[in-house]
């Protein structure tokens, strides 16, 4: 990436440098221009009520999770703080085990409650302290949290409406064609040393 | 003759009840599900059910390549299917290193303004519509039907755009646009001065909507509003400023800001915004100059039908371009733009395949409706009609 380049004489981040400084932050990058905070579940919310009250990020404009199935703390629980007083971004960004449940942060801001109970729907991110719990985007009585990487794209159940029961049915998916998931990844981008130039490049 | 009656006092208890709105109800704006909780006409609880048109977009999404991504984001806010379009190919430009050619910028600026257009009209036009105004509805659809055809000239179809790209838009204006959408930028102001005059100065339309769902701009904030809805309470925030993307920085607007946050501020937002999306697009028709609209680099844009004929490089660009797509360098961006109705943003995280790996969707309805609750309590039946107009939802955005 362009972005990655060190430049020798790149001038002082003083935003950077100032959130590295807040107790709790594990390690602070910039990424395409963003400024991205790494912290761990239990420094989060004396983390988020410094960065509320002293610096000024009234809003938290998004929550979400990311699931990395292959990481020992399998999911990344991801917040995009805002401050429109100083017109900047922070993302914070806590990497979380699978089970273990993440403090809630409708308290600092109440708009979370929808966002939190949308992870823990797509995800299964469990909040302490969240009041509201329920289920938001799936349906009533749904099982399963669709968006972590081993919950398959076509869902295990389907929904018809049964005109002799005259009511809602219940199916186990039939797929009359088995899901085709192409793997277009050509094994010749990603082959950076063609075979037997090993050797020569030590 | 004149007999006094004994003065009767009845005590008459009303039992809270709870009545299910929607989700097939007209003012409900799609497919909304509210559980109200009623004590007489007041509404004392508001528990809205969403998810009623989840379509699991951003699983989708992980499955496709970048390319094919962007169909869906017409499919979220379909009222202003173009600004959805914006963020995902802003996202993708931004993790790849790559910025659209200037004339791509410049089209996106206008089309982006007119989606503005659009959705507002169809907001203000539905939200009068709720509350018994019916000329609105019938004069706001006429003037969209004009604005569609501009949508349909440039893109090939009305809604469903799929006129971003990654990189630029599709295809170059159709010949003498320019000109026409010139010709509009002069009649659509007029549009809007008779729009007023039903509606700015009505008795009946300030009696349903002056101080009707108020929210000041701290509670605004906390409850993560973002564009017209906090404007209206007075915070002057708008991302095309603050924080510029394509062409934005060069063109001249102002921000317009209510005082009170209510339904009528709301309302008056709204109303401001069209007469500056009008001066915006006027003022890029006349800073546009003849360029390619995508980015020239094979690697990123599919090759010219006629040079395909001919060139065998270009055939493969074609072929692996239309099959496996381009591959994104790792990395995560959370990439926004001024939407019609606030914030959308898209969370998008690239490992470097040709698919993302998770692109979270920052609908901006989702956090207006929440508030849904704190706005309607203690307020009547009708005005929550009032409410749900003035807050502007889509339920494709919402639910994703």
């Amino acid at each position: 990436m362009a972005d990655e380049v060190v430049e020798p004489a790149a001038p002082v981040d003083e935003a950077l440098q100032a959130v590295a400084a807040l107790p709790g932050v594990t390690n602070v990058v910039r990424e395409l221009g963003a400024l991205v905070a790494h912290t761990t579940p239990s420094a989060l919310l004396s983390l988020c009520q410094e960065l509320r009250d002293a610096h000024g990020f009234a809003q938290v404009m998004d929550i979400c999770g990311v699931d990395w199935p292959e990481r020992p703390l399998r999911f990344e629980m991801v917040y995009n703080l805002l401050s429109v007083t100083r017109n900047a971004r922070l993302r914070l960004i806590v990497p979380v085990a699978d089970g273990v449940a993440m403090p809630s942060v409708t308290g600092l801001w109440p708009s979370a409650t929808w966002w939190e109970r949308e992870v823990w729907d797509l995800f299964g991110i469990a909040f302490d302290g969240l009041a509201d719990h329920r289920r938001i985007v799936s349906d009533y009585g749904f099982e399963g949290h669709p968006l972590r990487k081993d919950f398959p794209l076509t869902g295990y159940l389907e929904v018809r409406y049964d005109d002799e029961r005259k009511a809602i049915v219940y199916e186990k998916v039939k797929l009359t064609q088995e899901f085709r998931n192409f793997d277009f990844l050509s094994p010749w981008e990603a082959m950076t040393t063609l075979p037997g130039d090993e050797k020569a490049r030590g | 003759m004149d007999q006094i009656l004994p003065s009767v006092s009845k005590t008459i208890e009303i039992d809270s009840h709870t009545i299910n709105f929607g989700p097939q109800h007209p003012a409900a704006h799609g497919v909304l599900r509210l559980i109200l909780e009623m004590d007489g006409e007041v509404v004392t609880r508001a528990d809205p059910h969403i998810g009623l048109l989840h379509r699991g977009t951003e699983k989708l999404i992980e499955y496709k390549s970048y390319m094919q991504a962007v169909p869906y984001f017409d499919r979220l806010d379909y009222v202003s299917p173009l600004a959805c379009e914006y963020a995902f190919a802003l996202a993708t430009e931004k993790l790849l290193g790559i910025t659209a050619p200037e004339r791509a910028q410049w089209i996106r600026v206008i089309f982006a303004e007119l989606t503005r257009v659009l959705n507002h009209l169809l907001s203000l036009a539905s939200f009068a519509l709720d509350c018994g105004a019916l000329t609105p509805g019938l004069w706001g659809y006429e003037e969209r039907e004009k604005l569609l055809e501009f949508h349909e000239a440039a893109s090939g179809a009305r809604f469903h755009a799929n006129y971003f790209r990654p990189g630029g838009v599709a295809k170059d204006l159709p010949a003498g646009m320019e000109a026409e959408l010139t010709a509009w930028c002069g009649e659509f102001p007029k549009f809007i001065d008779k729009l007023e005059t039903l509606l700015t100065g009505n008795r009946i339309w300030k009696q349903r909507v002056v101080d009707i769902g108020v929210i000041s701009a701290k509670d605004a904030l906390a409850w993560g509003f973002s564009g017209p809805n906090l404007r209206a309470c007075g915070v002057a925030w708008d991302l095309r400023r603050a924080q510029p993307y394509d062409k934005y920085a060069e063109v001249e607007f102002d921000i317009p800001v209510g005082l009170r946050g209510d339904c009528y501020d709301r309302y008056l937002v709204r109303i401001a915004e069209m007469r500056e999306s009008v001066k915006i697009v006027s003022q890029a028709l006349t800073k546009i100059q003849p360029g390619p609209v995508k980015v020239q680099d094979p690697k990123f844009t599919p090759p010219k039908r006629a040079e395909m004929k001919h060139s065998m490089e270009a055939l493969i660009h074609h072929f692996k371009l239309y099959t496996e797509g381009y591959h994104v360098p790792a990395g995560a961006t959370y990439t926004v733009v001024e939407a019609p109705k606030g914030e959308f943003g898209v969370y998008l995280v690239a490992d470097g395949t040709n698919r993302p790996y998770r692109c979270k969707i920052r609908s901006t309805g989702f956090s207006h409706l929440q508030t849904l609750d704190k706005l309607s309590r203690g307020h009547m039946l009708a005005d929550v009609v009032a409410i749900i107009g003035s807050l502007d939802f889509v339920f494709g955005e919402i639910d994703r």
